[in-house]
């Protein structure tokens, strides 16, 4: 059984890696077939992985829920993926891939804590990718969406406040609101709003003087997140910001005043509150605050360590110890498990997805599409960033959930509603421009150019 | 722009990777991990504890069941620097227990032994401890209570280490109760080396020198005239016996254990540098060893009564002190001044004997500069040659030390100390002996260090 189970791990880790080198090699080949050939392999990399971490997880306890589960998700994600690519004609498969990828570890990963917890992310996920077969109709109209600028500051501000009224608290931070019995976190949902809100604005402001105003609105966001004591959240919405500030107005000068800015905040806000200084404190040695502040840092590195390189096995670690583990330390777990060189493979994932979103978005010719593309594919590697530099110990924990894999409605939710509207601005603006061209070549022809141009070859 | 925030992510990739290719040992060793170590047991059995001269004190057994027992083959003589493995683990075996249950022999061959479902044999720990020095200090201590700590001056190791009432950790499951019911103060399970407090009694007059060499010059001018008591600020204070020592220098005054010329010469100190000189000391400090202990206690402030200053400065105030704490002060007369770094092992090697890893104690930093290590040193000497450490000259080494004998309770009984070190060709030992309740240190526990000597020599 050793010997099954000691294989099947390495198994894992080398298809995971065999994937991502996909995800870095494809673009090298420029033959639409060979690329369109990568990324089917991609998907037999998933479902490799998909049925060796089952098998792993069947041999834990031989429970017949693990095949009847192992049977759902593989239609789950047959489905997904053929009428998503229905729905969003020519999108970006290797982005498509990728988001399969993150959603099929979590699964397994929840599978592995608690079977309650992969039956609700599941129906989340369904629950997203239903609600993204209409983001395709709703882009058409983009163009109206783009008027609407400072309403969505409104919105947003409105639903970041509202935990104020009927938050509820979690985790030590009240930003969680319950709607029938079903807990949400607003500031999820009002991430998009707030990337629509900074790209349409943005787009048009030139002066100064209306940078210091909208400046002055995307801080009100920042500062409703502090007061809700949900910090990672702050950094986040700060840093997106500040990347679309300076990407719209091509002033460096914004990035130095905003890091200094935000410097001193973090000073002020340290002197402040005494929940900062705590996990400051927990960050800069957990060893010494272990029976409490720093006791869910150090597990979360007992558990990195233990695991080395290639990890415990799946089922073979410990990994209910860690606080929060199935959300916000989840990463930690998976190293535990599935090893180090596994968590680097979702890391370069991750980063992949990045920059696929950062290539559309530069590709865009309208600018609001640019800067939304710009700002979602920023707040999502920032979000990445955060939340596992808080469990490596690289940067304070703030409680941030790792997007896809954490367990958590909202989260799962709006990332995918992210993934689309980045597929869905792909899509459109690729058949803009597909039909730009046609036009371009029929004008030619028309002159009588292009034939020339034929005919010197 | 975006990609810059690629920078950012590629050191959190980076600091990850130099989290998991480093040495994690010492963080998986927190006891705090406890439960992951145990799980290490199902992979590997535990390793042996040796004596720096190669005996064997502490090895796992496979029964004929193929179950595993743990045994010392000692009993009770390494009791608490080894500790135990029963209910929770103490001494070594919490320490080092992470080692023990990690397996450094061939990789290959213990990847083939764990595929087949063999355990690995873990690493062993190779203590400082040596045989013949624990058992001298282990006899010559013999059913008192109290703490013996051998050291060697110029690294820190720690070569014999006693504490008593003691157990036997090869019953400690079946004694268990009797030794946690504990209707006397017997604390058995208790280590008084190191977490034993106790009032230091006149082996403060150490400290007391230090300062008075610093704050006067003329320090060899000293003159006090004895005549067995003396009223200080109010403070009646009297020699033991009310002896009178006559007119005497400071040399002769140490060696005497004279408490009226101390408290003289104590009462004229500033305070707040006799505190700063504590804290230098590692008094009120964390120690820098890796088993557990408790820290000692130096209380004096601007607001103390002139009666409690005089009453510290001869080693009766609010001060207390562990049995390791006052070693290490003795270490830094007969090293050049420096304070040790204390350790109990000195190194991890691997079933086939190969070092793993190696434990360096060592100097630390210097303390006492080298004119006030001379005087203090002669002051210690005297006491050999002419005062309350007698007995321990013609041993045919070159000795020296200090007394206390500490009242801790109103009846007038006293815990015996002593302090001191020994010299021989370039070879040195320092001691730190308590015996509670016994009476003078010359009476009770000058012999133990006799003993101790002679067995070293």
């Amino acid at each position: 059984m050793n010997t099954i189970a000691g294989l099947c791990g390495y198994i894992t880790v080398i298809a995971f890696a065999v994937y991502t080198l996909f995800c870095f090699t494809v673009f090298k080949r420029k033959d639409k077939d060979k690329q369109n050939r990568i990324f089917v392999r991609q998907r037999i990399c998933i479902f490799v992985m998909h049925f060796v971490c089952h098998a792993l997880l069947y041999m834990i306890d031989y429970d017949v829920a693990v095949i009847i589960m192992y049977a759902v998700q593989v239609v789950l994600f047959l489905c997904c993926i053929h009428i998503y690519q229905i729905i969003y004609k020519g999108l970006s498969k290797l982005v498509l891939n990728n988001m399969i990828m993150l959603i099929m570890i979590s699964f397994v990963m929840m599978e592995r804590i608690k079977a309650e917890y992969a039956i609700r992310q599941m129906f989340m996920f369904e629950v997203g990718m239903a609600a993204c077969l209409l983001v395709p109709f709703i882009i058409k109209k983009f163009k109206y969406f783009e008027i609407l600028g400072w309403h969505y500051a409104v919105v947003g501000i409105l639903f970041l406040a509202i935990v104020f009224v009927f938050g509820v608290e979690k985790h030590g931070a009240k930003n969680w609101i319950r709607v029938g019995g079903v807990l949400i976190q607003p500031l999820e949902f009002v991430k998009i709003i707030y990337v629509f809100f900074i790209a349409a604005v943005l787009s048009k402001a030139a002066n100064f003087k209306k940078v210091v105003i909208i400046s002055t609105v995307a801080a009100v966001h920042v500062l409703i997140l502090v007061l809700e004591k949900d910090l990672g959240g702050a950094l986040i919405y700060f840093f997106t910001y500040l990347i679309v500030l300076v990407i719209a107005t091509g002033n460096l000068w914004y990035l130095l005043a905003g890091i200094a800015g935000g410097a001193s905040a973090s000073v002020v806000a340290y002197k402040l509150f005494a929940h900062v200084r705590k996990r400051v404190t927990a960050w800069k040695d957990p060893w010494s605050v272990i029976d409490n502040a720093g006791y869910q840092v150090a597990q979360s590195l007992f558990a990195i360590a233990s695991g080395g390189w290639f990890g415990l096995g799946l089922g073979r670690g410990l990994p209910g110890i860690i606080p929060v583990v199935e959300s916000d330390f989840i990463f930690a777990a998976i190293a535990e498990e599935l090893g180090g060189v596994f968590v680097i493979c979702i890391l370069l994932v991750y980063i992949s997805c990045f920059i696929m979103v950062v290539n559309i978005s530069m590709k865009m010719t309208n600018t609001f599409y640019k800067l939304t593309a710009a700002g979602l594919g920023v707040m999502f590697i920032f979000q990445v960033f955060v939340a596992v530099g808080g469990v490596i110990k690289f940067i304070p924990s703030t409680g941030v959930t790792l997007p896809l894999i954490s367990y958590g409605g909202s989260s799962v939710i709006s990332t995918v509603l992210m993934f689309s509207i980045i597929q869905g601005m792909y899509v459109l603006n690729k058949s803009e421009v597909d039909k730009n061209d046609i036009i371009r070549e029929a004008v030619l022809k028309e002159a009588g150019i292009g034939g020339q141009r034929g005919k010197n070859k | 722009m975006s990609y810059c925030s690629l920078i950012i992510f590629a050191f959190l990739i980076l600091y990850l990777v130099y989290f998991l290719a480093s040495d994690n040992s010492d963080i998986l060793s927190n006891p705090y991990n406890g439960k992951r170590q145990d799980l290490m047991n199902e992979r590997v059995t535990r390793g042996n504890i040796y004596t720096s001269d190669g005996q064997c004190i502490a090895e796992t057994k496979i029964k004929k069941d193929g179950s595993e027992e743990r045994y010392y083959p000692y009993d009770n003589m390494f009791a608490h620097a080894v500790g135990y493995v029963g209910n929770g683990k103490t001494g070594i075996e919490s320490t080092y227990n992470m080692y023990m249950l990690t397996s450094n022999i061939n990789p290959v061959f213990a990847a083939i032994e764990e595929l087949k479902g063999n355990k690995n044999p873990g690493d062993n720990v190779i203590t400082s401890l040596e045989w013949d020095i624990q058992k001298a200090a282990y006899d010559a201590l013999g059913n008192r209570k109290g703490a013996v700590i051998a050291m060697e001056p110029d690294t820190g190791r720690i070569i014999a280490m006693v504490s008593r009432p003691d157990f036997n950790p090869n019953t400690i499951n079946n004694d268990w109760k009797t030794l946690t019911e504990d209707k006397s103060s017997d604390s058995a399970l208790l280590n008084r080396a190191t977490q034993g407090l106790y009032p230091p009694g006149s082996t403060f007059k150490l400290v007391t020198l230090i300062e008075y060499l610093r704050e006067n010059g003329n320090y060899k001018e000293f003159e006090y005239e004895c005549k067995g008591k003396d009223v200080l600020n109010e403070a009646a204070i009297k020699c033991y016996n009310t002896k009178k020592h006559g007119l005497e220098d400071i040399k002769k005054a140490y060696a005497k254990s004279c408490n009226c010329a101390f408290a003289t010469m104590g009462v004229g100190l500033d305070v707040d540098s006799l505190s700063k000189l504590c804290e230098t000391l590692l008094f009120n400090k964390s120690m820098p060893c890796r088993f557990e202990y408790n820290s000692s206690s130096f209380v004096l402030d601007k607001n103390s009564t002139s009666a409690e200053v005089v009453q510290t400065v001869i080693g009766q105030g609010k001060t207390m002190i562990s049995p390791l704490h006052n070693a290490m002060l003795a270490c830094m007369v007969v090293n050049g001044g420096y304070m040790v770094t204390p350790t109990l092992v000195d190194s991890i090697k691997n079933n086939s004997g190969r070092e793993v890893k190696s434990f360096a104690g060592g100097k630390g930093e210097q303390i006492l500069t080298d004119s006030e290590v001379k005087f203090i040193d002669k002051c210690m000497k005297e006491t050999v040659a002419s005062g309350t450490a007698e007995s321990l000259s013609g041993g045919g080494y070159e000795a020296g030390g200090k007394t206390g004998s500490a009242e801790f309770d109103s009846t007038g009984a006293s815990h015996a100390w002593f302090i001191g070190y020994a010299k021989k060709d370039g070879k040195s030992i320092a001691v730190s002996i308590i015996v509670e309740g016994a009476g003078t240190g010359s009476d009770y526990a000058v012999p133990i260090a006799k003993k101790i000597f002679d067995a070293f020599y």
